[in-house]
């Protein structure tokens, strides 16, 4: 197997999630988008990892997995608070601190 | 085009091939299942779409030898997050069939901000990554190795992370909590 398989493979990912935060306009969607940029991140170091020999990458997968859970759970409540305050997750609504 | 060269002379060996058509199947429905999460206008259909993600990328850590990271993708991502994720959809009352756009209008600009990216990526990996090759006799990771360099060399940013983790969690509480 290559490793650039893998590795554009996440790049595609990658680029997939950024069109997604950008064009989403739900906050939940938009919090999904993130979950697939670092998904991909993960896919790069274990394919690093699983070149080089040293299990370096595996755990920080593993560090990057603990982190997208901890941001998951605060982006959705702060979606939560978002919803409460405007009665709806649409992002472009949220605009009380534009200039 | 090297590298496309490169991919055709890899059916040397049968397991090889094997795992270059296992990994083909599992990239396509991937991006298909990625490219349907940021384009549907059904939320709860593209939570099930992230799940199909998130279970591809465990499949392609079980066919870099990963299991362990395999096992906590399924546990974590699948069995965690997906479920938040459904608990906040349900809870923010989203729009169960498409009667509203989930998408903006000019999502145009963020498509050509994708496709220009990666581009860039494309080229980058491909010019600095031509035909490298994993290694042919790839076993898996021993879990022993990976718990070993959790606990020795990487145990204070172990520590960290579980601490980064208490906090989060206390701060989402509050942030979400009534009052």
């Amino acid at each position: 197997m290559l490793l650039n398989q893998f590795l554009l493979l996440a790049a595609v990912l990658f680029c997939i999630g950024v069109y997604g935060v950008i064009s989403r306009r739900n906050g939940v969607m938009v919090l999904m988008s993130i979950e697939l940029i670092l998904n991909s991140v993960n896919l790069n170091l274990v394919a690093f990892s699983a070149m080089t020999g040293a299990v370096s990458g595996q755990v920080f997968a593993l560090f990057v997995i603990a982190v997208a859970a901890a941001e998951v759970g605060v982006g959705l409540a702060i979606v939560l608070a978002i919803f409460r305050t405007y009665r709806s997750v649409d992002l472009d609504q949220v605009d009380l601190m534009k200039g | 085009m090297t590298f496309l060269l490169a991919a055709a002379q890899n059916a040397d060996a049968p397991t090889l091939a094997a795992q270059n058509v296992a990994f083909g199947i599992i990239a396509a429905l991937m991006i298909y299942a990625a490219v349907r999460l940021v384009t549907t206008d059904n939320v709860v259909h593209a939570a099930v779409h992230l799940v199909l993600v998130l279970a591809g990328a465990a499949a392609q850590f079980i066919l870099l030898g990963a299991e362990f990271i395999a096992i906590t993708q399924v546990l974590v991502y699948i069995g965690a997050i997906v479920v938040l994720f459904l608990f906040g959809i349900m809870l923010t009352k989203a729009p169960m069939s498409g009667e509203e756009k989930l998408s903006r209008d000019n999502w145009m600009l963020g498509g050509a901000t994708g496709l220009v990216l990666l581009g860039l990526l494309g080229y980058a990996l491909i010019d600095s990554f031509g035909g490298d090759r994993l290694p042919a006799d790839l076993m898996p990771t021993d879990t022993r190795a990976v718990s070993d360099a959790i606990f020795g060399t990487y145990l204070v940013p172990f520590e960290i992370i579980s601490l980064l983790l208490l906090a989060a969690l206390v701060g989402a509480i509050v942030i979400a909590r009534r009052d």
